[in-house]
């Protein structure tokens, strides 16, 4: 007798989410396209380089500290994000107040602003002679065309990541769980400690690799703020763009070549952490 | 001994407790029963310390605890929805309560761990403690929050519907377990449920609470038999409600006189109120079953050990529930009947 399932793929579990075959193809399809031929046609112009050259120009005394400059402050400001970050989150989760919409749209602005208004806004403000840079000045610290500043501005544009991936984590976490807390005897910091912080710890921390990864290839709010002194606040994607301006193809790309590969070790070794925290809970 | 002193609690526009008292003695099993939105796990949650009342007062054992803290109160509180703490294992979650006491009073890691797997012995869950919660069925995991609870040596176990969220089967099995823990360790417990059989199954006294207000308190003898309240009579059990009219110590539905005494109800408007068991069935024949009411059968199903038959009361237009026993041969469809309340309560409705 012929099996109505006998057509279908053995290793194919019957479901009742249809299309798995197509969705599988289009996604792997639409990230071809999308992500890896681009990323493919990088490492093809940088391969067309050789060794040496690819050494001396992706690992010039001027890129390496570049990368340090790039991966540093996107670390940084990703970790204050993180922390303030989880504040506006857990405001915006837990308590309602007048204007609350207008708040979480805010948060949202740094995702619409062409970055370059930004950079220039954050200029303005602490430049030297700006509204915040005059009070600053007089003490001794200089944030605008320096690290500080570089800072400031990857902070500015990674908030809504931290803000989006925690803030439905934290709804979703019960009242109940607290209360249980509570009950069992728990003081108000042991209950976040020990009870709310590692339940939310998998969004926070992709929150921060996102945070970080828009910071590390973040541009536009970047130069304006930072001043691009070659070996000091010359933040890597400049470099590249310095490059290409110089018509200087191959020096781009081994400089983005080695950006990527950092780049990826580093969310790959965040995606991992994340898989092993989320299998202990056995979610 | 825990006595609820006159407490009340809105919230916002909403009464959702009104002038409450209540006094629970050492070792009692009480249930608060009601329909949702009655106010009985508001009443437990104020009990616990997760809601404060705008007026009265929480005693225990004679002290005012109104102000306390739910972490000085000393209760043991199990969620409906078990709240355990999903990135723990079940070890974790039964230790927590002993972990986070103060440096002094903390037991060491041993005996944490001891009294961990002890806990978790006792509910049946031994050789489970490196498990999370998330690989556990709901049954487990109500088990493991009840031993987290216990794990604080509570003096008072609170559980907001602690057999909801569980399938028929695993339910009875935890009810009856439930049970026998309580009496094994002394306990004095309160649990909120909307299931009447669960209260009248497990509870020593039934507290049957709607609309933020006590109705009855009583054993699930005094509860089932003599309620005290329409509201009472029909949330308890099955029942069947007649609208009927007193006059002069008679009782008439529309101008047939029934046969049940009226026994000094006053005049005017009334509900009768019976159990399907509490009747007998005649014959529609001429004389036989006068002072009944005529039913024409509707359905006929077998209810567990009993046979159910539905019939249709013209007079009432709606349908009277009657219970037969398996034995008896069931009438068939169709057939006309006369049923009589042997046993019956009446209730004015313009009172309440």
């Amino acid at each position: 007798m012929n099996s109505p399932f006998s057509k279908r793929n053995r290793w194919r579990q019957p479901s009742v989410l249809p299309g798995f075959g197509l969705t599988f193809g289009f996604s792997l399809g639409w990230l071809t396209l999308i992500v890896l031929i681009p990323l493919a046609t990088i490492f093809l112009k940088s391969a067309g380089m050789g060794w040496s050259d690819f050494i001396k120009v992706g690992f010039s005394e001027r890129a390496v500290a570049a990368y340090r400059l790039s991966f540093g402050t996107a670390a940084a400001a990703g970790l204050v994000n993180a922390i303030f970050g989880l504040l506006v989150a857990w405001v915006l989760a837990r308590y309602s107040f007048p204007g609350k919409k207008v708040v979480n749209a805010l948060v949202d602005l740094p995702f619409a602003l062409p970055t370059a208004v930004a950079g220039i806004a954050l200029t303005a403000l602490y430049a030297p002679n700006g509204w915040i840079g005059q009070y600053l000045d007089p003490l001794g610290i200089n944030v605008a065309f320096t690290r500080i500043g570089i800072i400031i501005a990857l902070v500015f544009i990674g908030l809504p990541f931290v803000v989006r991936s925690v803030e439905p984590v934290l709804a979703d976490l019960g009242k109940d769980v607290e209360e249980a807390a509570a009950t069992l005897g728990a003081t108000r910091h042991q209950t976040f400690t020990r009870v709310i912080f590692p339940a939310i710890g998998p969004a926070l921390l992709t929150g921060f690799a996102l945070a970080f990864a828009r910071g590390v290839g973040e541009y536009g709010s970047v130069i304006f703020i930072s001043g691009n002194m070659p070996g000091k606040t010359e933040i890597a994607p400049l470099l590249i763009v310095t490059q290409l301006e110089q018509y200087a193809y191959d020096g781009a790309t081994a400089i983005a070549t080695v950006m990527m590969i950092a780049s990826f070790a580093i969310l790959l070794g965040i995606n991992l952490i994340q898989a092993w925290s989320r299998g202990r809970a056995g979610a | 001994m825990i006595t609820v002193q006159n407490i009340s609690k809105r919230f916002g526009d909403y009464p959702a407790l009104h002038n409450i008292n209540l006094t629970i003695e050492p070792g009692e099993f009480i249930a608060l029963l009601g329909p949702s939105g009655s106010g009985k796990t508001t009443l437990m949650r104020i009990i616990a310390g997760l809601e404060f009342q705008d007026s009265g007062h929480v005693l225990f054992d004679g002290e005012d605890v109104s102000t306390r803290k739910v972490a000085e109160r000393g209760v043991g509180f199990v969620f409906q929805h078990y709240a355990l703490f999903k990135h723990m294992t079940v070890a974790e979650n039964v230790a927590f309560g002993l972990s986070v006491r103060k440096r002094k009073d903390r037991p060491s890691k041993v005996d944490i761990k001891a009294r961990a797997e002890e806990l978790l012995g006792l509910v049946q869950l031994g050789g489970l403690g490196n498990r999370y919660p998330a690989q556990l069925s709901g049954g487990q995991r109500q088990r493991v929050a009840l031993a987290r609870a216990l794990a604080v040596e509570p003096q008072l176990l609170l559980l907001d519907e602690p057999f909801g969220a569980l399938d028929a089967k695993v339910r009875k099995d935890l009810r009856r377990w439930l049970r026998g823990l309580h009496e094994q360790m002394g306990l004095t417990s309160i649990f909120v449920t909307h299931d009447q059989e669960e209260a009248l199954e497990l509870a020593d006294r039934i507290v049957v609470m709607d609309h933020g207000v006590i109705e009855q308190v009583g054993t699930a003898e005094q509860v089932y038999m003599e309620p005290a309240s329409p509201f009472v009579s029909d949330f308890v059990g099955e029942i069947n409600r007649v609208d009927v009219t007193v006059t002069n110590g008679l009782i008439r539905l529309h101008d047939r006189q029934l046969d049940i005494p009226a026994n000094g109800h006053a005049d005017g408007p009334a509900q009768l109120h019976f159990r399907p068991h509490d009747v007998e069935l005649a014959g529609a024949g001429a004389g036989a079953g006068a002072g009944g009411l005529p039913i024409i059968v509707s359905n006929l199903f077998r209810k567990g050990g009993k046979w159910r038959v539905e019939g249709h009361c013209g007079a009432l237009d709606r349908v009277i529930e009657i219970d037969l026993d398996a034995a008896d041969t069931p009438p068939h469809v169709g057939v006309q009947l006369v049923v009589r309340p042997t046993k019956s309560r009446i209730f004015h409705t313009s009172g309440r």
